[in-house]
């Protein structure tokens, strides 16, 4: 086994994040199912899960395990793009096993404690932050997630500043030192519910539409750098311009959240101008990701990691960009504003831009750690299964959801006198309801397929020159562009 | 090398994200602070008692955001509430609270929450005074 496949040894750290990430990602999608179920059957579970505590466990393992993936991927990809070593691998495991007992820790809580008596137990008399959308950790975690970023982003941070400075390790850290900074306003919750909803968008909007796509961006540049063999140049030129226009639009497209919260009218002209083009980052990632693949100068054996990446584009696109745009507009908004529309886009979104980049980053890292260039044949075959058929079941759950969304909306929004009720309504969506569940269970099998190839053997490669025998690849088998564009 | 002369490069992208970000960073910002100017106005904030901020953090800590609405914003498994103190009035809210779970089978259910009497008042006056917030008239009818 060649012991140069893994340029440096503490890019090892990486392996322990990505492990229990997809353990957290399990555990998720075992939730989600679960609430799909409750809204067809109203008491399961009840009252030992109630859907709110299952929500909250739902929501919070994906914010949990994407931060173990981002975090994972930065210290495979710092020291690799700086040319050094982490500045401190012990650290990192230090903080790994820190952030893994809090956060297994609070998920117990949640599911053993009534919320009031976790509130209680954990002082949030002292600074009241619980029971707000996906910021219900108690205060000791929401403590305890601070020290562990600032922890690790002083880890990344000294290993960059003693090394290579690249475009893609500068926009990752600005990404994450982003991702930390608006994490604070979720210690600001003032009395004024319209002042509370107001900056805890700055959580939950700067992040997910502002400096997550940071990361967003260098994770994806960063694989398609290792797997093209295309010039840095060029994919340094396209990512800032990515994040270029994913900044200019997606700060004032906060905008699109401030319509109907108690705040002045003008944000509905603000946030429907520049949410309206948020797409076009998610645009220009997909033919950025899709030019870069076709000028290619090599054929990476990691033909699974490639079609990550490029998946993560196009779904990216579907879910942030276009899903996004049909309820951005304000007047379209008005209906849509808190339906199944919101939980359509949310699903496509977070699954197409997130979830797919931090797979996509474990799907060419993991083999790496393990000694190999590539997996094998017949592992790569069983990955590329499992990205279209977790894609397919997403695919099905997010057109059940748009479907029970604009009936929702027809029934329940649209009709100004004699409009049926919320339960009411709620009634006649079971039919999509159901669809959905089937795309949950559908998404459940993909996930496990993907676990399944990690464990998949043959003939893995293991030297770069055995490259190019390896098939597959699909779409992506055309012959590299001849002619350059720039 | 791929850099031909007069071409877009990597430095005007680069400018051109720091350029960006930085004034559009710095009108958001502007935004806010005009904003925050007007939120005590649209928000009645002088109608914020001691009773309404009590009722805030009961909303908060049997975490209600986990399966309603508050004016559009939570989960969608049961009905928004940032109206419901129109559409059905405090001693409907009040009672309703009381008589949970249903226990019907095959319905949603609703935890018992045990609100003493003044807790419950509390809740009711911060779903009151939420009512009354400028919302730029949304929700589209009573529904909600």
């Amino acid at each position: 086994m060649s012991t140069h496949i893994l340029k440096y040894e503490s890019q090892r750290v990486a392996k322990l994040y990505f492990i229990a990430a997809m353990g957290l990602f399990a555990g998720q999608i075992l939730f989600g199912i679960g609430l799909g179920l409750q809204y067809l059957l109203g008491d399961l579970l009840f009252p030992y899960i109630p859907f709110n505590i299952a929500r909250m466990v739902h929501t919070n393992l994906l914010i949990v395990w994407l931060l173990f993936g981002f975090m994972g991927a930065a210290y495979y990809l710092i020291p690799e793009e700086a040319e050094t070593e982490l500045h401190s691998p012990r650290l990192a495991i230090a903080l790994f096993w820190i952030f893994l007992v809090a956060g297994a820790l609070t998920i117990v809580g949640y599911l053993t404690l009534p919320y009031a008596k976790l509130a209680e137990l954990t002082g949030n008399e002292l600074l009241q932050t619980m029971g707000r959308e996906f910021l219900e950790q108690p205060l000791p975690t929401k403590l305890g997630i601070v020290v562990v970023a600032l922890g690790f982003l002083y880890n990344i941070s000294m290993t960059v500043l003693k090394g290579r400075k690249t475009a893609i390790s500068l926009v990752l850290l600005m990404g994450l030192w982003g991702l930390a900074l608006m994490f604070l306003f979720s210690f600001v919750n003032p009395h004024n519910l319209v002042r509370d909803k107001m900056y805890w968008w700055f959580v939950v909007h700067l992040w997910v539409e502002g400096v997550w796509e940071l990361i967003l961006g260098a994770l994806l540049a960063f694989v398609l750098v290792k797997t093209t063999g295309v010039d840095r140049e060029v994919i340094d030129k396209w990512l800032y311009v990515i994040i270029a226009f994913a900044l200019m639009t997606g700060i004032l497209g906060t905008g699109h959240h401030f319509y109907f919260i108690g705040l002045p009218g003008y944000w509905q002209w603000i946030g429907s101008v520049f949410s309206a083009m948020e797409p076009i980052p998610f645009f220009m990632m997909t033919v950025f990701a899709f030019n870069m693949v076709q000028r290619r100068r090599r054929e990476h054996p990691n033909q699974a990691a490639i079609l990550w990446a490029v998946g993560t584009s196009v779904l990216g696109f579907l879910g942030a960009g276009l899903w996004g745009f049909i309820h951005t507009l304000s007047p379209v908004n008005y209906y849509t504003h808190g339906t199944q529309i919101t939980a359509a886009h949310g699903h496509l979104a977070f699954y197409g831009a997130y979830v797919l980049v931090v797979i996509t980053l474990i799907s060419y890292a993991m083999p790496t750690l393990r000694g190999r260039v590539a997996n094998s044949k017949q592992a790569q075959n069983v990955e590329m299964w499992s990205f279209w058929i977790m894609t397919i079941g997403m695919a099905t759950m997010v057109l059940a959801l748009t479907g029970a969304g604009i009936l929702q909306v027809w029934l329940q929004r649209m009709p100004t006198d004699g409009a049926m009720g919320f339960m009411a309504t709620q009634d006649q969506l079971r039919f999509f309801y159901w669809i959905r569940v089937v795309g949950g269970v559908t998404f459940l099998i993909g996930q496990f397929a993907y676990f399944a190839s990690f464990f998949i053997g043959g003939d893995h490669v293991l030297s770069e020159d055995q490259a190019p025998a390896l098939g597959g690849g699909g779409i992506l088998r055309r012959a590299p562009a001849r002619q350059r564009m720039d | 090398m791929s850099q031909t002369a007069g071409g877009f490069t990597k430095q005007m992208a680069r400018n051109i994200f720091y350029g960006g970000t930085a004034f559009f960073a710095l009108l958001f910002i502007a935004l806010v602070f005009h904003t925050e100017r007007r939120i005590p106005e649209r928000s009645n904030a002088q109608a914020i008692t001691p009773a309404v901020v009590a009722g805030k953090k009961i909303w908060e800590t049997r975490n209600c955001i986990g399966c309603h609405t508050l004016l559009g914003e939570g989960a969608y498994f049961a009905p928004e509430l940032g109206n419901v103190y129109k559409r059905r009035g405090p001693d409907f809210i009040k009672g309703w609270m009381k008589a949970q779970p249903t226990h019907v089978e095959g319905r949603r259910q609703m935890p018992q929450f045990n609100l003493s009497e003044q807790q419950l008042d509390e809740l009711v006056e911060f779903l009151k005074w939420t009512g009354e917030i400028n919302t730029e008239k949304w929700p589209p009818n009573i529904e909600g």
